[in-house]
């Protein structure tokens, strides 16, 4: 610590949480300094409180030295939002874990930011119950980061991402205030703060109490792997099922690239010369199952897969999914690096918009292993690099805009259940206008107004929106288009 | 404060030596937090694999100093390896953590570092000095003289003192070294004896030797032989370690035998590796693939084999807790199970969180008493739930730490090897039964 100003913002940081809980020194902090994407910025302080009135005094200590904050659950984003863009306090939620309540007569559940995604499924599977959107890094990622970001995942298709399921939230204001937004029962009247709250990437406020809806465990569930010896097979596959009427729980792409990422990681059996497999997952009523599961084999034929294969029991179902949500975690075999896209496009589009990434990845001479959540349309192009490399992150940047563009060329959005984060701050002004970027600037302000809370993420550049804190010095020439 | 990619030139490795190939296989996903004991323990990410990975590469990119901060994230880590388990990219994090310790030394205070390095060095590869100062320790248990020490002794050697289980009256010292095969001869096999488990689990070493007979192996127990080194691996000394291994390479290999047969599981996971230990030895690179390729588990061979005699029904309850080094180390799962299934009347009960370490990780419940107990403490609470009267763990690390748990937070379960019970049920019926 340099300043005396920081000095004393240490100690009363250590006052209110304990020093083990105050980390400064460069062996601790360097850790915090990256989140699950390719950006990094140290923090000078990282924080873990252990209450909600922990977290209220945290912030009134930042707030009276002027330092910004930056939440973080357990840094699995892949935005860069949890990245202390203009360095300051990480506010680590990772200690405020505990399940609160669990009640299954009005099908909810409240906890804390930490708690981890998986175990709130796992603490009332045994009742039948679970807790809805599922990203492929659930087995890690805190329930205050999927808040924050509006998380989705593979389910998203049958039942909707995050917000849909956040019933309300309990937050500390700048001020240190401590709210409640939304509530226990749903529909509360006034504003939708709560929805407001979600999906905000942590530039409101912080999150310490999530009151999350529980959904009854399906009568019956089946999982098909259909595998295809040709792209434009599997994605016409993709649009021809969703016309057909039936709405899987879960619809999934991955390629030939991503296959060998995953096989070469922890293998789980995916055929290795395979162009494209489709996961394809129905669930309800038994008799429903059956059917749908029926066509869907049928339009899978008709396009031509080469084989498409029953999950046989629940153990198997369980593996393709252990190797469909490593996926991300398995590009790690193929290169030192990833750069993934979180772009989206009409489902129609989808077999277009393949191709386009194909033409990508050879003009830019990159690899790109895809796998996404094709039922809807959510891409998740993978560009494979080596930092090392001179000139090849200039290369990876410049075909990721590539991407990005294609996906609004062809009627689509920047980013599906990723964030914005500092990744995509640059691109949303793509996505919206001025008018509409001042009027989310506007919100923001009434919650931070000195920007003190995740600074320099989610907003393109100052110019239009100049009472929000950013300095454009700081961003690397090159990154931001 | 700039927002930067690591760029090229920030990673010119400073420590050759740190920069390992598995750093950059590492993509930052997380996957493996929640699976490390450390990290749910104290919910900090410098106490996560993810976190002890990236300081690796910090330090390698001579970003950060290898300081005594660096040392205590990388010798707070059990090296359980249930990231491995867990990393979809296949991040073999054992072999950062084992290099970063061989950088930094023995853990703990200049004193205790030295005499680390005097066990490391000068005890455990002579078998006989080993034998020596157990026999002496024997002496100071049943002289009285331990009674009168706990009086005295500090409180943190008292602890220690405590977790020290009686030292048994035989040492497993076979007056043979070629044991035949009972009935008709399926497989010839060498045995490692092993340091501490010829000294305080002599029976089990006898049982093992039983029960690979009865299922017809020649059971060859190479009278040279050495401790593995595993415990100087796991602690930063790797001069002798690498000599132990040659001289086991040489000792076993002359046996010529069809697999060597490792009833510890800290040992197995360590001499299948002896191949990466010794990858830069070109005398011994090639020798030592070749050893490991050798290298079984005793519940991985006869599960493998399958158990060739009607098995006499064990009337007991088990739970099943998974050493580290079998299940995550070697990814030993299903075998053991299976074996302790075969057995008629014995059932077993899954405990929660079963492959979790139990806080023992070889020497760590003495240099990291605290985190050690509180994980112990957990896993008796997971065994409670299950009723189980035993618990089964092959691994003599896991066993000492059990044994401690279930005397000092209950429950009072009886701690058995795999091999204990595979013994008792393939017995004659007057056959030694488990203690």
């Amino acid at each position: 610590m340099k300043t005396a100003s920081q000095k004393s913002l240490v100690q009363d940081l250590c006052t209110v949480v304990g020093a083990r809980y105050v980390l400064v020194e460069k062996e601790d902090v360097v850790v915090y300094e990256q989140d699950g994407s390719i950006f990094q910025v140290m923090p000078e302080i990282v924080v873990l409180p252990g209450s909600t009135e922990e977290v209220a005094e945290v912030v009134k200590a930042a707030r009276r030295a002027s330092v910004p904050i930056v939440p973080r659950g357990s840094g699995t984003g892949l935005a860069g939002g949890a990245v202390p863009a203009e360095g300051g306090i990480v506010l680590s939620l990772a200690r405020l874990n505990r399940i609160l309540k669990i009640d299954l007569e009005n099908r909810l559940a409240i906890v804390e930011p930490g708690v981890i995604n998986q175990d709130v499924t796992k603490a009332v599977a045994k009742d039948g119950f679970f807790y809805a959107p599922d990203p492929s890094s659930q087995a890690a990622c805190s329930i205050g980061g999927n808040v924050a970001n509006n998380s989705g995942g593979p389910h998203t298709l049958a039942y909707g991402v995050t917000t849909n399921h956040v019933l309300g939230v309990e937050a500390v204001l700048d001020d240190g205030a401590v709210v409640w937004l939304g509530g226990e029962v749903p529909d509360m009247p006034g504003y939708d703060l709560c929805g407001l709250f979600v999906g905000s990437e942590g530039t409101m406020g912080i999150v310490t109490k999530v009151a999350v809806r529980l959904m009854q465990t399906r009568e019956s569930v089946r999982t098909l792997l259909a595998i295809f010896d040709q792209m434009d097979a599997a994605t016409e596959t993709v649009v021809d099922i969703t016309a057909a009427g039936i709405i899987p729980a879960a619809l999934e792409m991955m390629d030939r690239t991503t296959i060998e990422a995953v096989e070469r990681g922890a293998p789980v059996g995916f055929p290795r010369d395979a162009e494209a497999v489709l996961i394809v997952e129905v669930e309800g009523l038994r008799e429903h199952t059956a059917r749908s599961a029926r066509i869907a084999r049928e339009i899978c034929q008709r396009n031509g897969a080469r084989e498409v294969k029953l999950a046989a029991d629940e153990s198997e179902r369980q593996r393709l999914w252990k190797g469909r949500k490593g996926a991300f975690g398995a590009m790690g075999t193929l290169a030192p690096n990833y750069y993934v896209q979180d772009g989206v496009v009409p489902r129609s589009e989808l077999p277009e918009m393949m191709r386009r990434i194909a033409a990508i990845s050879k003009e830019f001479n990159l690899r790109i292993a895809n796998v996404f959540h094709a039922g809807d349309g959510n891409l998740h192009p993978n560009i494979l690099f080596d930092m090392r490399a001179p000139g090849e992150l200039d290369r990876v940047i410049e075909a990721g805009a590539a991407t990005l563009r294609a996906c609004i060329e062809l009627g689509g959005s920047i980013t599906g259940e990723h964030g914005v984060g500092l990744e995509k701050k640059a691109y949303i002004g793509l996505l919206f206008n001025e008018a509409d970027l001042a009027a989310m600037a506007r919100v923001r302000r009434v919650f931070d107004p000195d920007s003190r809370f995740n600074p320099a993420k989610l907003f393109p550049t100052p110019a239009s929106c100049g009472e929000v804190r950013l300095q454009p010095a700081q961003i690397p020439a090159g990154l931001w288009i | 404060m700039e927002p930067t990619h690591a760029k090229p030139q920030d990673t010119i490795p400073r420590l050759p030596g740190l920069n390992l190939p598995e750093l950059y296989q590492c993509v930052h996903c997380g996957l493996c937090l929640n699976q490390c004991p450390t990290y749910r323990a104290l919910h900090l990410e410098p106490e996560s694999p993810r976190g002890r990975i990236h300081l690796v590469k910090a330090a390698a990119e001579g970003r950060i100093e290898l300081n005594e901060r660096f040392k205590e994230h990388i010798y707070l880590c059990l090296l359980c390896r249930a990231c491995e388990t867990a990393c979809p990219s296949g991040v073999q994090y054992g072999r950062i953590a084992e290099t970063a310790r061989e950088q930094l030394g023995p853990p703990g205070s200049p004193f205790a570092r030295a005499v680390l390095n005097f066990v490391f060095a000068r005890l455990l590869p002579f078998p006989r000095r080993l034998r020596f100062v157990f026999a002496l320790l024997r002496l100071y248990q049943r002289s009285g003289l331990q009674q009168l020490a706990r009086m005295f002794l500090p409180p943190k050697l008292r602890e220690m003192d405590a977790m020290l289980l009686t030292i048994p009256a035989r040492f497993f010292y076979p007056a043979t070294n070629i044991l035949p095969a009972i009935g008709a001869r399926r497989a010839k096999v060498a045995m490692l004896n092993g340091c501490v488990m010829p000294l305080l689990f002599g029976d089990v070493n006898e049982a093992t030797v039983r029960v690979l007979r009865r299922n017809g192996c020649d059971v060859v127990l190479p009278k040279n032989q050495i401790c593995c080194g595993a415990l100087n691996i796991h602690n930063g000394e790797s001069v002798a370690a690498k000599q132990m291994a040659r001289h086991n390479i040489d000792v076993f290999l002359d046996a010529a035998v069809d697999a060597i047969i490792v009833n510890a599981a800290g040992c197995g996971a360590a001499m299948k590796e002896y191949g990466y230990l010794l990858r830069d030895d070109p005398a011994y690179r090639d020798k030592a693939e070749r050893f490991s390729a050798r290298v079984k588990d005793a519940g991985e061979f006869l599960g493998d084999l399958g158990l060739r005699s009607e098995l006499r029904p064990v009337d007991l309850t088990v739970t099943y807790q998974d050493p580290c080094h079998l299940v995550h180390g070697q990814r030993i799962r299903n075998q053991p199970r299976k074996l302790l299934q075969s057995i008629p009347g014995l059932k077993l009960v899954e405990m929660e969180g079963s492959d979790r370490c139990c806080g023992s990780a070889g020497i760590y419940n003495l240099t990291h008493a605290e985190m050690s107990q509180q994980l112990l403490k957990e896993k008796m609470q997971s065994m409670a739930a299950t009723k189980a009267e035993a618990v089964v763990a092959p691994n003599p690390g896991c066993m000492l730490q059990l044994r401690y748990g279930a005397q000092r937070y209950g429950p009072a379960v009886k701690v058995y090897h795999l091999m204990d019970l595979l013994d008792r049920a393939s017995g004659e019926s007057d056959a030694a039964t488990p203690k």
